[in-house]
């Protein structure tokens, strides 16, 4: 069984090209935000540079809200990032990824799928209308945020692309050119995160063009990222370029760095403590005070009736 | 240097040593800390920083005092830049203490304003099985704690009374610790850091050069002992 979120369609019923045709149209008339910054600039004579975030236009609202915590300040989640090819400071990202250079940007599909092929960013993000999304952010160093994402599902964009029934993961790779980025030693490049099929498939795994309303700043890794708000943060890959689905599961970055640290799965569970600290407790950073806010972690990052049938009879603890 | 121009230079030094916490004060009094992503984290790294690089100024001081006879009045404030090591290593702890562990200072300063004068005590009784459970499991802060209570026994032992007490070549073989401390505290910062990344090697790097400095001059000096005594012996 590939899919158990019922959200399985097999391969029969999608016709690629008709598809293809879809994304056509559609980054035509829905892509508004995205593009025009890109084409203003080029048509001004500027270089090509990182653009400022543009507004994102014709959000559909969603039910995915977080009503009993505020929005974390803006500022305040475009200057904490956790994004190592930009340096290893959280404030280093949002001091150095103004030379990632997001358009022009395709992505790459490959693997077990029908036809590989690779498609601009346009047509990605125009394929879907993109919905607003407020969903809990938990950091694996047991802090969190409450941020808006713009995006739609992922498992629209999977569908698409047709994969064979023998693909069962999803990997992920992130940008690596030294060009635009520091890549500190230390750690392999470039960043390669991977999920399986069926969590792929879980409607809360946002493909990610913006957030706040915006498009991606940089340091949160624009142009394209996923995020999949059940897990810790570093599972959801940032400027990615590749996409590709495979049988087994993918080497993913920090696993590979300290598998005792960081599991394949790390879905967020208060019960299993970082070796340096618990995870029972996270800082939530959503107010502009000094002393930290505490709250209890919740199993799942709180999204467990979305999500914890895929792990039915599974030892997270074994798991993590 | 003549020594009447010792005070005047400590008065400056100390106001160096405490630019950063005046610099840590002024940003929560603008709001400006309070703006920062996440607070707790930044006053964690701030206050460990300090500590540290104060601890390789302090610890530069002997082999740059060697260079010239003329520089040997540095070693006036080798002791006092001691004492803001400590004095900013404690303020880490408090951080981890206060801010870090899960303390609801919120609640202490509500119970004291109401007139319950062990509120701050009753908060920190709750969080202190978190504290000793985060003591058992994890080495980065029993390395941390060590390195701190070392400083705290340097501290203690440096009035010039203890000194005379202990008999100069005690005290001073105590005050040896200080290396230890440097150790310790690099060893705290790579444990604490994720695999992969490389943050400490700047420290690291300024102490492995301190530390062969150090051990490349009593070499020389145990050479030159011995070559003197055999002369003497013959």
């Amino acid at each position: 069984m590939l899919l158990r979120t019922g959200a399985e369609i097999p391969s029969s019923e999608i016709t690629p090209k008709e598809l293809y045709e879809a994304f056509q149209a559609n980054r035509r008339s829905v892509l508004t935000g995205l593009g025009a910054m890109g084409v203003a600039a080029a048509a001004a004579g500027f270089p090509r540079m990182a653009a400022a975030e543009t507004k994102l236009n014709n959000l559909v609202e969603t039910k995915y809200a977080v009503p009993d915590r505020a929005t974390t300040p803006e500022a305040k989640a475009k200057s904490y990032n956790n994004f190592y090819e930009f340096g290893e400071d959280k404030s280093d990202p949002a001091k150095n990824a103004h030379t990632l250079r997001t358009r022009p940007w395709s992505v790459k599909v490959e693997g077990l799928v029908q036809k590989p092929r690779t498609i601009d960013d346009d047509t990605i993000a125009g394929y879907r209308p993109m919905e607003q999304r407020v969903y809990r952010f938990r950091c694996v160093e047991a802090w969190s945020m409450v941020i808006p994402w713009d995006g739609y599902p992922l498992a629209e964009f999977i569908k698409a692309m047709d994969p064979l029934p023998s693909a069962k993961y999803v990997q992920f790779i992130s940008l690596a050119d030294g060009k635009q980025e520091l890549l500190p030693g230390g750690i392999e490049w470039p960043y390669s995160e991977g999920l399986r099929m069926d969590e792929a498939m879980n409607p809360l795994t946002l493909l990610t063009f913006g957030s706040y309303g915006e498009t991606l700043a940089n340091q949160q890794g624009a142009p394209i990222r996923v995020i999949v708000p059940w897990k810790y943060g570093f599972k959801s890959a940032k400027s990615i370029v590749t996409i590709r689905f495979v049988d087994k599961q993918p080497p993913t970055t920090w696993n590979e760095l300290a598998a005792n640290e960081y599991g394949f799965y790390s879905n967020v569970n208060p019960s299993v403590d970082h070796p340096r600290w618990s995870q029972a407790h996270e800082r939530l950073l959503n107010s502009n005070t000094i002393f930290p806010k505490y709250v209890p972690t919740l199993m799942f990052n709180g999204y467990g009736d979305q999500v914890a049938s895929m792990y039915a009879g599974m030892d997270l603890k074994k798991n993590y | 240097m003549p020594s009447r121009a010792i005070p005047y230079l400590k008065a400056v030094v100390h106001v160096l040593c405490l630019l950063p916490a005046l610099y840590l004060l002024q940003m929560y009094r603008s709001g400006a800390l309070a703006a920062e992503a996440d607070p707790t984290n930044f006053i964690t790294h701030f206050t460990g920083n300090w500590a540290l690089w104060l601890l390789l100024a302090d610890l530069a001081i002997t082999p740059v005092r060697r260079v010239h006879s003329a520089l040997s009045w540095l070693v006036r404030f080798r002791r006092m830049v001691g004492l803001y090591v400590f004095f900013y290593a404690t303020l880490h702890l408090l951080t981890y203490v206060l801010l870090f562990s899960g303390y609801d200072i919120a609640a202490a300063i509500d119970g004291v304003r109401a007139g319950h004068l062990a509120e701050p005590w009753t908060q920190l009784k709750l969080i202190w099985p978190t504290m000793l459970d985060d003591l058992k499991k994890r080495r980065f802060i029993q390395v941390g704690l060590a390195a701190w209570v070392m400083l705290l026994t340097l501290a203690v032992t440096s009035p010039q009374r203890v000194l005379r007490a202990m008999g100069g070549r005690n005290w001073k073989r105590l005050h040896r610790l200080i290396y230890v401390v440097g150790i310790a505290a690099c060893i705290h910062f790579w444990w604490l850091v994720k695999t992969g990344v490389r943050t400490p090697w700047e420290v690291t790097a300024v102490l492995t050069v301190l530390l062969l400095v150090r051990l490349a001059y009593s070499i020389r000096r145990r050479a030159k002992t011995v070559k003197t005594a055999a002369v003497a012996g013959a």
